[in-house]
């Protein structure tokens, strides 16, 4: 059970948190335009690496923000916490 | 008992205070402070069990949590009955019944035992191999094996105990509180942490408690005594808080861990009443130090689990902390010193240590003097290589051991014993340690795995960590410690430490014998018969993996996880398959580190708490007027009204017809209702919903479907545009929670631009849906100053109303086809409000209609229910609604998905209206649809999703899914039944009402 550091709230038990997958993934902004195999890449193509890897978490259960994290997924160590829109401040 | 095998001197016990227990139906007595293990043994009882898979009678091995035989049924044939409890570790009570486990009928005489003959038949993948031809006989076979398989007996009744769960923070968690975690607690307590000491034992101390002997001395004081000291001062300590009979059961990430605190398993029946069994204790520490000890190898020889072996660290601590002998007539095995320490114990108290046989050629050390002084014969360079005996141990033989010591030779020789203590050196409890994610590194001079690489702000110390005498583990946990808590002042001046060990040992995983492998019994998992020559075997056929040799012969897969035989699997696969050890992995080490009891788990959170209820404003009315409830995710909503005798069917049917003859009445306050405000609120639901909402004029309702990204069904409902800037939004009931978290998202991190705001209001309104043709006179009567005309308040549109001084909105919308109006009001006017709805409605038979009716209703218009006619993979097009999807805007969630590959194929699944030929046949739901029935495998089309028989067309309606249906109106398809083929014809989904006259019907 993680802790993760809400940039809203503090720090908090996983428990209140649900997650929302890998982040810095834009919805295209003209869908139409996209051939199937691109509009696919949008929807279905989610990287699943050893390492560092970005991802989005919402604090369902406190101030329901939505927000990014970089975790290690080889032993779950959460390098930092940042807001939306932000650039990851890590590598 | 004729035989005086208790001493009237131990610490741990209150002889004042005797204690009568009953085993297999006999009455025993032990002293309170005795574990039922050791009350047994003081009863010379060794036999206490049958082996799982060979039925051979097993005893008591060890004194502590790693038991793999001795594991009993406790509180026989009551709703307490707990099955698979180690004698070991429960403490003996006033009224204490226990029996042994896996035998019939009894444990001195078990029919199973044939299987002990029949074992060369049966080796490791016998079931795997055997029962599987001919293929269709696996059925057949099952019921027998599993009537012959497990251990224990689970209760039969619900627990009658209270469990509870607590979170505990500190800044340090010690696990253990042997020598090194006392010292880990006095270091941190008295530097101002806040520290918390758990031990799984009744006391503290571990087995230094008992370390009685001239061979170990602390600053000139005999260890037991220096170290009880210590633990008078720690109790005292104001930062400490010690909790005994705790076991941590698993060690999480971020220093999260669980650990079972038992309360009152160790008082008498009649003193438990009202107490709290069992606590879960959530510990979050900011530092773990984890001194977990060490627990010794049994050796590996043919015929090693005869009762009456046990381990030689297990004779000692009978000896020195219970004052029990475990026989009068004991031998010794060993590969190294600690069985000498056990030796000397025994001498001590006057037990006849017969002789000592030591695998190691040369053996010196204080400890081994003091032996041969003792005149005790000691066999150096041998090993056993049979035991004899079948209910208890008599007797054994053993050989001289080769050079290399893969093989015997010389003269075999035969010696009688009634007990065997046997010491293959220690192996670190490092459980916990992994569970964390911690890797270990394997040390060669003593073949043991150790710590090396921790995954948190942790620290192992003791003999966990492979510190194996006083002198070693002194002097490395204050050191360690003091870096580790980064403290200045240690409390400790150097220790003078005198001890009697050699560190020598000599390991061999699999002892030699003078037979031919195939014809030994060595047991290297003693609960589950996993011998060496069954992990030879599993070698030999290709098996590489540790994991895959463990599942293949079940070593290490019993209650007691291996704790301790998985150390000599490992080194017989890494000696047989010539690799190193730790290069095959080790297993895995998963929590509990002993098993937990379900009341544990799951604490208070049972019966009426186990999950939450959502009650409607409504719902006291329903209950008076014998309402039948259904529950909707956490919401208890009135499913129907039976009145009298009627059965489900005959008050659905009758609410049904009633609601379009005359005026039914539903309870709709459990759909979620989502407030939306802002000056793009229009454009948000245009981007979230298929259809276009911008030209939807203020007192305006429109139905809307929302999709996911894949183009899938999402969610349904109507939504209602109240200001410029202002909607509500209603979901379905299940969906409530998920749609608003959707549609947070999208605002939150794709469309942060939009000036948009949501707020769940689903609690705060109770909505009254009446409907049928008399309803707008009822409603009316309801609301007197509101014109209800049908050119003032049209199908979906919307009013703002008072009833008395309260406000109210009005929509008249209709998921039944039926004019029909729904009252939204404050949740606390909701009881009064639906009542005036009764009482208006009298003398037009208003009738109270539930979930079914409902149901059934909107079946009959062909209006889907997301979750019921759709599962995640219908798009819009395949439900047939097509008239939805808006074609001019832009973007839409799911549009692109629209027209993939995928979604244009015109042969997927499709939502169609189903007629069966015998209008009294009601199909049943979920039932598979198919075109012909003599092609073998049958192809599958679809299945029904919905499915009623309908009072107001009196036939059978219903709605299913079927591949390419679009296509099939008209065609003839079958429904398959276990017992008979029905006949359906493919419909429209719409049964009734297809021009929608009865929304404004006219009476």
């Amino acid at each position: 059970m993680f802790l993760i550091n809400c940039p809203f709230c503090g720090e908090r038990e996983q428990s209140e948190f649900k997650a929302g997958g890998e982040a810095h993934i834009e919805r295209p902004k003209q869908p139409t335009e996209l051939s199937d195999d691109e509009w696919a890449e949008f929807l279905f193509m989610r990287k699943n690496i050893k390492g560092v890897q970005f991802e989005r978490w919402n604090h369902a259960h406190g101030c329901r923000k939505w927000f990014n994290i970089a975790r290690d997924t080889s032993n779950d160590q959460i390098k930092a916490v940042y807001k939306m829109g932000e650039k990851p401040p890590v590598k | 008992m004729s035989k005086n095998l208790r001493f009237k001197s131990s610490k741990l016990l209150d002889e004042t205070y005797r204690i009568s227990f009953k085993f297999n139906n006999k009455i025993y007595y032990g002293y309170k402070g005795d574990t039922l293990a050791s009350a047994l043994l003081a009863n010379d009882v060794h036999l206490v069990g049958r082996s799982f898979k060979y039925h051979r009678p097993r005893g008591i091995m060890t004194a502590g949590s790693e038991e793999p035989n001795a594991i009993i049924q406790l509180h026989d044939n009551t709703s307490r009955t707990e099955p698979n409890v180690r004698a070991t570790e429960i403490e003996i009570y006033e009224g204490l019944v226990a029996s042994s486990q896996n035998c019939w009928p009894s444990v001195n005489f078990d029919i199973g035992g044939i299987n002990n003959i029949l074992s060369p038949v049966l080796p490791a993948g016998f079931y795997y191999k055997t029962f599987m031809w001919p293929k269709n006989f696996w059925e057949k076979y099952e019921y027998f094996i599993r009537k012959s398989a497990g251990l224990g007996k689970s209760p039969k009744e619900a627990d009658p105990d209270i469990y509870e769960h607590k979170y505990i923070h500190c800044d340090v968690l010690i696990i253990g509180a042997g020598i090194s975690g006392v010292i880990a607690a006095k270091m941190a307590a008295k530097n101002g942490l806040k520290t918390l000491l758990v031990d799984e034992k009744s006391f503290l101390g571990g087995s230094t408690t008992y370390d009685n002997s001239e061979f170990s001395k602390i600053n000139n004081q005999i260890a037991s005594s220096w170290l009880e000291k210590e633990v008078n001062e720690i109790s005292k300590l104001e930062n400490l808080e010690i909790k005994t009979r705790t076991s941590v059961a698993a060690f999480h990430g971020y220093n999260f861990l669980l650990a079972r605190e038992n309360l009152t398993d160790h008082l008498p029946i009649n003193q438990r009443k009202n107490k709290i069994r069992h606590r879960l204790l959530k510990i979050r520490a900011k530092k773990v130090i984890s001194a977990t000890g060490a627990i010794e190898r049994p050796l590996i020889f043919d015929n090693n689990d005869r009762p009456g072996i046990l381990l030689s660290s297990a004779i000692k601590k009978y000896i020195d902390l219970y004052g029990v002998a475990c026989g009068e007539n004991i031998i010794l095995f060993t590969n190294n010193d600690t069985a000498y320490e056990t030796a000397i114990s025994m001498t001590q108290r006057g037990i006849k240590v017969n002789a000592i046989i030591d695998n190691r050629e040369q053996v010196d050390s204080k400890l081994s003097y003091e032996v041969e002084k003792n005149n005790i014969r000691i066999f150096k360079g041998y090993t056993v290589v049979d035991t004899y005996g079948y209910k208890r141990i008599n007797g054994l033989s053993i050989m001289k051991l080769s050079k290399d010591g893969q093989k015997v030779i010389g003269e075999k020789i035969k010696l009688s014993c009634d007990s065997l203590g046997v010491s293959g050196g220690w192996t670190p409890s490092v459980h916990l340690f992994t569970q964390s994610g911690g890797k270990l590194k394997f040390r060669e001079e003593d073949q043991v795995f150790i710590p090396s690489k921790y995954p948190s702000d942790q620290l192992c110390i003791g003999s966990c960590n492979g510190d194996f005498t006083i002198e070693e583990i002194t002097a490395n946990t204050i050191l360690s410690i003091k870096k580790f808590l980064n403290i200045k002042n240690t409390n400790y001046k150097t220790l003078e430490i005198m001890t009697g060990i050699n560190k020598s040992k000599r390991n061999i995983w699999l002892l030699p014998s003078d037979k031919i492998l195939g014809k030994t019994k060595s047991f290297v998992d003693y609960q589950n018969d996993a011998t060496a020559k069954d992990i030879k075997l599993a070698l030999r056929e290709g098996f590489r993996s540790i994991e895959h040799v463990k599942r293949y012969t079940t070593t290490g897969m019993g209650t007691d996880q291996g704790k301790l035989g998985n150390m000599h699997a490992l080194g017989i696969i890494s000696e047989t398959a010539g690799t190193k050890m730790g290069e095959h992995g080790t297993t895995t080490f998963r929590p509990p580190y002993t098993p937990l009891t379900f009341g544990t788990i799951v604490g208070r959170n049972v019966g009426k708490f186990f999950d939450i209820i959502r009650r409607t404003p409504i719902h006291d009315w329903h209950v008076i007027n014998n309402a039948k409830f259904e529950n909707v995710g956490q919401w208890k909503r009135a499913w129907y009204y039976p009145k009298e005798n009627e059965n489900m069917h005959q008050a659905v049917q009758r609410e049904s017809k009633a609601a379009r003859d005359c005026a039914g009445i539903l309870d709709a306050s459990t759909l979620g209702k989502i407030d939306i405000q802002g000056t793009d609120a229009s454009e948000f639901l245009n981007r979230v919903y298929t259809n276009a909402w911008s030209k939807l004029a203020i007192g305006k309702c429109r139905y809307g479907l929302m999709l996911n990204e894949d183009g899938m069904v999402y969610d349904d409902g109507v939504t209602t545009r109240l200001d410029e800037n202002h909607y509500i939004m209603t979901t379905t009931t299940g969906g409530a929670a998920n749609v608003l978290g959707k549609l947070e998202d999208y605002l939150q991190t794709e469309w942060p631009e939009l000036d948009v705001y949501l707020s769940s209001v689903t609690d705060h309104y109770a909505t009254i849906s009446v409907c049928g043709p008399h309803s707008k006179k009822i409603v009316s009567k309801v609301i007197p100053n509101l014109d209800f005309s049908d050119e003032k308040f049209p199908h979906m549109s919307f009013k703002n109303a008072k009833i008395g001084e309260i406000k109210c909105r009005v929509m008249r919308i209709s998921f039944t086809g039926e004019q029909s109006y729904e009252i939204n009001i404050q949740s606390n006017y909701g009881k009064s409000v639906w009542e005036k709805c009764m009482e208006a409605g009298k003398n037009f038979d208003i009738t109270p209609y539930g979930t079914e009716t409902m149901h059934l209703l909107r079946a009959e218009k062909g209006f889907i229910i997301v979750g019921q006619d759709t599962d995640a993979t219908m798009t819009p097009i395949d439900l047939q609604m097509d008239w939805i999807v808006s074609k001019k805007k832009y973007d839409f969630i799911g549009k692109r998905s629209l027209y993939r590959s995928d979604t244009i194929k015109e042969d997927r699944k499709q939502l169609v209206g189903l007629l069966t030929e015998n209008p009294e046949e009601v199909l049943e739901e979920g039932a598979q649809i198919v075109t012909d029935i003599k092609k073998s495998p049958i192809e599958m089309l679809g299945h029904v999703t919905s499915s009623y028989y309908s009072p107001n067309l009196n036939k059978s309606i219903a709605l299913g899914v079927v591949k390419g249906g679009k296509k099939m109106l008209g065609q003839k398809l079958i429904i398959p039944m276990e017992n008979k083929n029905i006949n359906v014809t493919v419909a429209d989904p719409v049964f009734l009402d297809k021009e929608g006259k009865r929304l404004n019907a006219k009476l």
